[in-house]
């Protein structure tokens, strides 16, 4: 069996995701692990996965513009995409969550303390499960920018937090997805900390005419790639 | 073309409403007769309480098979209407995480070993951009443990002891300590 590595040294992945120790991003400093990692031997324990949100999922839970008595404030929009594994494959069935901030930049969160309004009608978070081709939908508003205190003058640009299981423990991934054009791109250690330009790419969404419905609302299209079980020789395992 | 990766983030501060407002610690009813309470906290680098960590479990039931149609030992019993396997506990104010759940059977491991009975453990946090990953083993296996592949792939022993809960109060206790001279021992997939 192989011996423990630093992280990821060797890994052609290794500009993709982030490390765990970025500096710039503060919060990592004392979070971050410092032993070596330990190579973990796939088998069923990571290669199998929780089927976790197969259970009755509301029918308003993937429109965060209706879950409330009034409509929110903001600029109603769709977001979609599929959800693939590494070989392209659609990951069906699959539970997507998501939480954001208000058009202002306010989360719902007791301890968000950003003096910007709360908007009593919108909550901010929603899920869904992924079609027989990967497809997921949201409706909701686009959320602002939003003050935090990494650093002097630190905004985070406007982003949607989206939480996947995929079909295997390994498969599990949060993540964000960001807006095109945003200028507090080059501002932000978090979307930064991502080394590879175009693995940050990836992180921002299109705007997709497709997917805009007229005189209603503008559409973001996002795709999203896990990781698959990868083949596992299951006679191993019997 | 196979399609690239798309890269983690944070789960950052605010993801409690999404998250963790449904209790999902509880993956048997604490009644249940082989019932066991997982308790611990999750430390940073300074040794202070990280109060908002998720914690989230992922094991096979107590014959030791998972409940994924992927696992095909149809041997085993499943019982994927009262035992899903997963379990979300968000760190409390003090850094206090839970779960009451069974203790998981063996599973089989690489090249026909078996594995000692464990579960799968991922951390996130603000502060985190990528999920860690753990295992807890359990501390009445000492034999099985000892056998491990995993576990005995860990050379320092005291590091690979970081990943035995502890008999605490009639429950396990299983502290996650992210950096520092008690770092756990955590995982690359």
């Amino acid at each position: 069996m192989r011996q423990q590595s630093s992280e990821r040294v060797s890994d052609a992945n290794r500009e993709v995701q982030p490390p765990y120790l970025y500096p710039d991003y503060v919060a990592t400093r004392l979070r971050a692990p410092k032993k070596p990692l330990i190579i973990l031997p796939k088998t069923l324990s990571d290669t199998a996965g929780p089927a976790y949100g197969r259970g009755p999922i509301g029918e308003l839970d993937n429109d965060l513009t209706r879950q409330h008595e009034g409509e929110p404030l903001g600029e109603r929009i769709i977001v979609t995409g599929r959800v693939l594994d590494g070989n392209g494959r659609p990951v069906r069935n699959s539970l997507i969550e998501i939480w954001q901030a208000n058009a202002a930049g306010r989360y719902i969160h007791k301890l968000d303390r950003h003096p910007a309004p709360l908007d009593p009608n919108f909550s901010g978070a929603g899920r869904c499960l992924t079609d027989d081709e990967g497809h997921y939908r949201f409706v909701t508003i686009k959320p602002g920018a939003y003050p935090w205190k990494n650093h002097d003058n630190a905004w985070r640009p406007a982003h949607i937090h989206l939480s996947l299981f995929g079909e295997a423990f390994r498969s599990r991934l949060i993540t964000q997805m960001y807006f095109p054009g945003d200028p507090l791109f080059e501002h932000d250690p978090i979307f930064h900390s991502v080394r590879d330009e175009k693995a940050r790419r990836r992180m921002i969404s299109t705007f997709d005419l497709e997917a805009t419905r007229p005189e209603w609302a503008l559409g973001y299209r996002f795709d999203i790639v896990l990781e698959g079980r990868n083949a596992t020789p299951m006679e191993n395992h019997k | 073309m196979r399609p690239e990766p798309t890269p983690s983030q944070t789960i950052g501060p605010f993801f409690h409403d999404a998250l963790t407002g449904e209790d999902r610690s509880g993956l048997v009813a604490p009644d249940h007769p082989e019932a066991v309470r997982i308790e611990g906290m999750v430390f940073d680098g300074a040794g202070e309480p990280v109060p908002d960590a998720m914690v989230e479990i992922w094991q096979a039931n107590r014959a030791g098979r998972y409940n994924d149609r992927i696992d095909a030992r149809e041997d085993l019993p499943l019982d994927p209407e009262t035992f899903s396997g997963f379990g979300r506990s968000g760190t409390d104010a003090s850094g206090r995480f839970s779960f009451i759940t069974v203790k998981p059977g063996p599973v089989p491991g690489p090249e026909r070993s078996l594995q000692a009975p464990h579960i799968m453990v991922s951390v996130f946090a603000r502060g985190l951009l990528k999920r860690l990953v753990t295992r807890i083993y359990f501390p009445d296996e000492q034999e099985a443990n000892a056998y491990d592949p995993v576990l005995s792939s860990i050379e320092d022993a005291d590091f690979g002891s970081t990943l035995v809960a502890h008999e605490d109060e009639g429950g396990l206790r299983f502290d996650i300590h992210l950096q520092g001279e008690n770092q756990t021992a955590f995982f690359e997939l």
